[in-house]
């Protein structure tokens, strides 16, 4: 493993930090979120993201990818996440995209996978329910046989992106009981298919997820995933991909607030004198630096044990999660308090960056939850 | 490549043949910190200690990379790297260690003069000369640039009137190199100068400091007339606080390296499970039977697993050509601040048993363990306060004025 960027990474950040400053500032989000939008981000931006190359880059070069790992698709996630870009990566890339890859057929992928790396879809799994809080064996959902096919029923909540997706990977049971680890497959349907009802999710970042209601909703067999009930595993190993791809986005959210209220340090003017210059003020930035610094060490180290497929790759995961859960509040909060009045209204953007660290921080499991995973993997 | 092969090689069959059985796979702890210091009076944990010593410095390879003119191996990074991977796999120790390596050598390479290398150097690498570093003063902590101990020009001569403290082991040291206020109507930092005094000198008294934990390496030192050559000023007179700044460098690194790399086994029980075990029990299939110490042990690992991969992301920037700027004052902070927590942990997990101080009813490990917490609090004050490296951070790094 090597934690320095290579000439390759080094460009793809740049030039995903270049296009995000000039193709969507903040101010871009805030007009989204100010619209009345019912997509939850651009699709005109999501196809120029992609004809970057940034939505393939995990995946074969046959489908359209670039063939490349986590450790270059987490460059352009972490200058996502630094101008609050809603476009949707974890959905389709890193969840629906990587369980394509992984599971798919060659039907499958032609019909779904390649036209999201193009850019003209958008993805979402349908791995939650409502109740169970991180488990994806969790499925209450049920897949009956019928005929040649299947039939659906079951109540799906918190689906990212899952309010406007093309199509929607569900996991439901083709045996066994609620929260039991065998018997869960997983099935792709078009978002319209008839018995699915999408209810919109506001959260408090501003940006959706979906309720997905199944009722009779009638697939293929052609419609599964992967083998009958070979879904949990699958499932576990994208939710980890897309937790370091979260975990990126954080690093990018985590600096940009941090960057934003050193400047506003810098120029506010207080007792006559910059308030930069007060040590209780300046020892409290050095330790956000210092947590932002060693919040990059560990996503990145993450991202290369995934691509290695490192022995300990689950507990890298965890070690970058809980890191960057308590750190990207922390960094947040501690960033309001230093732009002072300004930073708890509206018209200032940190507080996007507080909501979004709320939000991130209790997707994929809280530091709490990945403590909790990090000593069960080591055993004790 | 050919050639670091066939150098890996000729090493392994040198090692073989000249590195006395007793110690190979003897090594204990890795810390910098441990090991033989050598000197007038060296203590050796065995005479096959002192024979590898005197060995490894026949084949100048105390101070591998060191030149070879002043008693160094001359040896390439690359070079260095496979004779410590080809001692690691005999699990010999290093012969000789101390702050002539780690502190005092280096500046004498940098800064010294030909004369001044070519009679420290060689000694150091032989291990006859042990050093100590006279920086601190009672009323120059954190403000280390205010120090007042003072050094009057006479002819060839300073002659030196003063106090040290936090002197680590200046009751075992032959040697100090230390700062003296030698223009005291200048800027503080302009009237320093860096000098190097022989402990035998008649006016050179030592008296060891007790700590909270009961014992210590450290000790102060006092200066009444004594007299040293005005040829053992490294650099120049009043120019000290440049080589001052360069060796604080140097401190930190070795502090943060010595603290950071110490726990956290990466596979199988570290030490704190081992305890939370132990003291908390544990249910059938290894789970800690106690939820919340529990989640404390985990966020314990995690920091100190953190620590690694941002010391490692470090070094291989370092290797990818980017030039460090003040990590050193990150490390040290972070570094010493785990190392603080764990014992602080340990002792919380041992329960009524973490709290002995002598005697009957406690484990030999419970005691050390005891000490060690205590000692652990000066981690965070010595090699400069953590606060002084916010100080640096805020200034150098953020661009925060004031």
């Amino acid at each position: 493993m090597n934690l320095a960027l290579t000439e390759e990474q080094q460009l793809i950040a740049e030039t995903a930090s270049d296009f995000m400053q000039e193709k969507s500032p903040v101010s871009r989000f805030r007009e989204l979120r100010d619209s009345g939008d019912v997509v939850g981000y651009s699709k005109a931006l999501w196809k120029e993201m992609a004809e970057l190359g940034w939505a393939g880059i995990p995946f074969p070069e046959k489908n359209g990818g670039a063939e490349m790992g986590m450790a270059e698709l987490i460059t352009v996630l972490e200058a996502a996440g630094a101008v609050q870009a809603p476009e949707p990566f974890l959905s389709s890339v890193l969840l629906a995209g990587q369980l394509l890859d992984r599971m798919g057929s060659e039907e499958q992928k032609k019909a779904y996978l390649e036209p999201m790396i193009e850019g003209n879809t958008c993805l979402a799994v349908a791995l939650q329910e409502s109740g169970p809080r991180y488990n994806p064996a969790h499925v209450a959902a049920r897949a009956e046989r019928d005929g040649d096919g299947y039939r659906l029923n079951g109540t799906k909540a918190h689906v990212i992106d899952g309010h406007s997706a093309d199509a929607l990977i569900v996991s439901a049971r083709t045996s066994g009981e609620t929260a039991g680890e065998e018997g869960i497959s997983l099935f792709i349907v078009a978002g319209d298919a008839a018995g699915v009802t999408r209810t919109r999710q506001q959260r408090v970042d501003h940006r959706s997820t979906a309720i997905v209601e199944l009722s009779d909703v009638r697939v293929d067999a052609a419609a599964r995933v992967g083998e009958e009930g070979a879904g949990l595993a699958a499932l576990r190993d994208v939710v980890d991909l897309a937790t370091v791809g979260l975990c990126a986005e954080m690093l990018g959210g985590m600096k940009e607030a941090f960057e934003s209220a050193l400047a506003h340090m810098k120029e506010r003017e207080q007792f006559e004198v910059k308030i930069a210059s007060f040590q209780a003020l300046q020892h409290r930035a050095v330790r956000l630096f210092i947590e932002i610094e060693m919040c990059r060490s560990s996503v990145m180290a993450a991202a290369r044990a995934l691509d290695e497929d490192a022995a300990n790759k689950a507990q890298l995961v965890s070690l970058a999660k809980a890191r960057c859960s308590d750190a990207y509040v922390e960094v947040a909060n501690e960033s309001i308090q230093f732009f002072g009045g300004v930073g708890v209204t509206d018209e200032y953007d940190v507080g996007f960056y507080l909501k979004r660290a709320r939000v991130a921080e209790l997707t994929f499991g809280d530091g709490n939850f990945h403590r909790d995973r990090w000593a069960t993997l080591r055993g004790y | 490549m050919a050639d670091i092969e066939t150098f890996r090689s000729e090493t392994r069959s040198w090692l073989e043949a000249n590195a006395p059985e007793s110690l190979r796979h003897a090594r204990g702890s890795s810390d910098a910190l441990e090991g033989h210091w050598g000197g007038r009076n060296a203590e050796w944990a065995t005479p096959d200690h002192k024979a590898w010593a005197e060995i490894m410095a026949d084949k100048q390879w105390t101070a591998p990379m060191w030149p070879t003119e002043y008693g160094g191996g001359g040896l390439s990074k690359q070079e260095n790297k496979v004779l410590t991977e080809e001692m690691g796999r005999l699990g010999l120790p290093a012969p000789l260690t101390g702050f002539g390596f780690t502190m005092i050598g280096p500046v004498l390479l940098r800064f010294g003069n030909e004369e001044q290398k070519k009679e420290h150097l060689p000694k150091i690498c032989r291990g006859e000369i042990r050093w100590c570093q006279g920086y601190s003063e009672p009323g120059a902590g954190s403000d280390l640039a205010s120090l007042q101990c003072k050094a009057v020009r006479e002819g060839d001569e300073f002659v030196i009137n003063g106090q040290k403290i936090w002197t680590s082991y200046a009751d075992k040291s032959d040697w100090i190199f230390a700062l003296v206020r030698t223009d005291p109507d200048v800027k503080k930092q302009e009237g320093i100068t860096f000098i190097l005094i022989d402990m035998e000198t008649p006016g050179v008294s030592v008296k060891p400091i007790q700590l909270i934990s009961g014992k210590s390496p450290f000790c102060e030192t006092f200066f009444a007339d004594v007299h040293a050559p005005v040829s053992n000023v490294i650099h120049e007179i009043n120019a000290g606080w440049t080589v001052a700044k360069a060796l604080l460098g140097h401190e930190r690194t070795m502090i943060s390296q010595v603290f950071g790399g110490a726990t956290g086994a990466r596979k199988g029980r570290g030490r704190l499970v081992e305890m939370a075990a132990k003291y908390l029990g544990e249910e059938e299939g290894g789970r800690l039977a106690d939820p919340v110490y529990r989640n404390e042990v985990a966020q314990m690992e995690m920091d100190v697993a953190g620590f690694r991969y941002a010391a490692q992301r470090m070094n291989d920037e370092a290797k990818a050509g980017h030039q460090p700027g003040a990590e050193s004052s990150m490390f040290k902070v972070v570094g010493t601040e785990n190392n603080m927590k764990q014992h602080e942990l340990m002792v919380r997990l041992a329960g009524p048993q973490g709290i002995g101080w002598e005697g009957e009813g406690f484990e030999d490990d419970e005691l050390d363990l005891t000490r060690a917490w205590l000692r652990t609090r000066g981690n965070s004050i010595e090699g400069g306060t953590s606060e002084i490296q916010l100080n640096i951070i805020a200034k150098h790094v953020l661009g925060l004025s004031g």
